[in-house]
């Protein structure tokens, strides 16, 4: 007897945002990436469109990290220069560059300047073809200032700049507008306080094929359902038609993962049955990055290079044709 | 699931729709359209009202003069099915036929047509001998309707199904009946039909009309109205609805959720 697969029928569809610009669409990336588009729930080919894959994107800084030992062997000889460190990461196969700059952060000794920001992100693009997404150091006045700089000196690269949020989104989104770049849309695992977001975002006049969420991800064991409910719940609102929880979501795996004490506790700290450092911080940060790719993540920040292989792998094994 | 806003302020009852139709001034008639399309309206209800000398000739030249100024689709509201098809041959597709009761050869002459030009229609829970007063005599018409669909090729997510309210002050035991004929109606297909009021009416007579309207709407919302004939500019009723709608679960909260509402 045949078997009648039930489908779900969906309205709606996330929006699809182009990250990058070629040398013909006025920017000099060698290629473009596409987020989101899909008409259904993620990986489910038979039930609708997923026309774009998930992305992969590196995540480097603007200053050396604090981050586990173990990631000394693959980037201890690049992290005291981002050009180099970006030009690493593109080698190790990222589809997108993320740039956090971190060393414009106030709080620091020697913080850099807007100016020194702006010239770091021209480098880089200069000295690299992967799209890029670049990140403020985390306080409203220095972001602004930073992202503006940035957006002028990345203007006609599409990039994405972020992260803009509820009680400051302003500037970013009008650096973003100037230079026509993308924008990136935070809120603290609230779907209520995203959607609110997105719409003052829209009424300030950006385009919607221009907006990113990032509902923040959370680690592994650290309340990584509560992220799941939630991009489960704003996939389903874009499906049956809400435009205002439709764009593409960007999931942190990679530093949500490494602040887990499961991913760097050495061997002697460990728990029963967790093993070497060593594959359990590279296990960790693939699990968190695949249960965030189950959730409807576009894209995942990764950090290290080992995962990064990991999940590449297991987004083609998602991609192959599931028809019934 | 969406909520449709009916707009119900074109029709020829109205003094000033009935002098514009009589004139064949499209001012008073685009100035209405523009303004319930702005208020969220899903679709624009035209009646060329008791007064229209050629209900058909009135009929297409107003479809005309709102298609000019709103995208909004339109429904068209008349006894007279002559004047609905010189309508439907003026709008695009996806409008709606306001209305066809359950009798046999007005089903007939009804749902071909829609499906010859795309259009959806409502279906009131009626027949020769009138509106019934159970909830099961209601459902057992809107049962007709649905099966009339499937018969014409018609889905029913094409159907509207209007259990017909009256004056509470006349028939005040109907309005319960009608909220049981909701609930029961929903459970008659899946997709399930959907289902509509001419909400108006309920309080049709009374020194309250605002308030009851709204109250009524939000009791049969629950029961699973997701559409009325309404005045669409009536703010605390859109905001009304929008709150229901909202804590049906139907749409995710934001702070702006009654202007999200309004702009789907």
């Amino acid at each position: 007897m045949p078997v009648d697969i039930l489908k779900e029928k969906f309205t709606g569809a996330v929006q699809e945002v182009v990250l990058g610009a070629t040398k013909e669409e006025g920017g000099t990336r060698a290629y473009t990436v596409k987020l989101g588009g899909s008409s259904t729930l993620p990986f489910l080919q038979f039930e609708g469109a997923i026309p774009n894959r998930p992305v992969i994107a590196y995540e480097i800084w603007d200053i050396k990290p604090e981050w586990h030992e173990s990631f000394e062997e693959y980037y201890g000889d690049v992290w005291h220069d981002p050009v180099a460190w970006a030009k690493k990461a593109e080698e190790l196969g990222a589809d997108v560059i993320y740039l956090h700059l971190k060393g414009a952060d106030p709080e620091l000794e020697n913080s850099k300047k807007a100016d020194d920001c702006a010239k770091t992100v021209k480098a880089i693009l200069e000295n690299t073809g992967a799209p890029l997404i670049v990140e403020g150091p985390g306080h409203p006045d220095k972001d602004n200032e930073v992202l503006q700089a940035v957006a002028e000196a990345a203007a006609g690269e599409n990039i994405a700049i972020g992260v803009a949020e509820k009680d400051n989104y302003r500037s970013i989104a009008a650096a973003a507008m100037m230079g026509k770049h993308c924008i990136i849309g935070r809120s603290p695992v609230d779907i209520n306080i995203l959607k609110q977001l997105n719409i003052m975002i829209t009424e300030m006049g950006v385009a919607p094929e221009k907006i990113i969420n990032d509902p923040m991800s959370s680690g592994l064991g650290y309340g990584i359902e509560y992220s799941y409910s939630i991009m489960e719940r704003a996939r389903w609102g874009a499906l049956i038609g809400d435009k205002m929880m439709a764009f593409p979501i960007i999931c942190l795996a990679g530093p949500e993962a490494w602040r887990a004490k499961e991913s760097y506790a050495p061997l002697e700290d460990a728990g029963p049955g967790w093993g070497e450092q060593k594959p359990r911080g590279i296990m960790w940060e693939a699990m968190t990055a695949a249960a965030l790719l189950q959730a409807g993540g576009d894209l995942v920040l990764m950090r290290h290079p080992e995962a990064a292989k990991l999940i590449k792998k297991h987004i083609e094994d998602l991609m192959k044709p599931n028809t019934y | 699931m969406a909520f449709y806003m009916i707009g119900e302020r074109i029709n020829g009852m109205f003094k000033d729709i009935g002098e514009a139709v009589a004139k064949f001034d499209p001012k008073p008639i685009q100035e209405w359209a523009i303004k319930q399309a702005e208020a969220g309206a899903a679709y624009i209800d035209i009646n060329v009202g008791p007064t229209a000398a050629d209900r058909v000739k009135s009929m297409r030249w107003m479809c005309e003069v709102v298609t000019e100024v709103t995208d909004v689709p339109i429904a068209l509201d008349s006894t007279n099915y002559d004047a609905i098809e010189a309508g439907l041959e003026v709008c695009k597709p996806g409008a709606l036929i306001n209305s066809c009761p359950a009798e046999r050869p007005k089903i007939e002459r009804v749902f071909p047509m829609a499906k010859k030009y795309g259009a959806k229609i409502i279906g009131l829970t009626m027949d020769k001998s009138g509106i019934p007063k159970s909830a099961d005599m209601r459902v057992g018409f809107a049962m007709e309707l649905v099966a009339a669909a499937d018969e014409f090729g018609l889905s029913p997510d094409d159907l509207f199904i209007d259990p017909l309210i009256l004056p509470c002050n006349v028939a005040q035991d109907h309005a319960p009946e009608v909220l049981e004929a909701l609930r029961q109606i929903k459970m008659l297909s899946d997709p399930p039909p959907h289902t509509t009021l001419g909400l108006s009416n309920v309080s049709q007579g009374t020194p309250f009309r605002p308030l009851i309207n709204r109250i009524y709407c939000v009791m049969a919302m629950t029961c699973g109205l997701d559409s009325a004939i309404m005045d669409v500019t009536d703010d605390e009723l859109v905001d009304a609805i929008a709150t229901a709608d909202m804590l049906l679960n139907n749409a995710i909260y934001c702070d702006s959720y009654a202007k999200v509402f309004r702009n789907r």
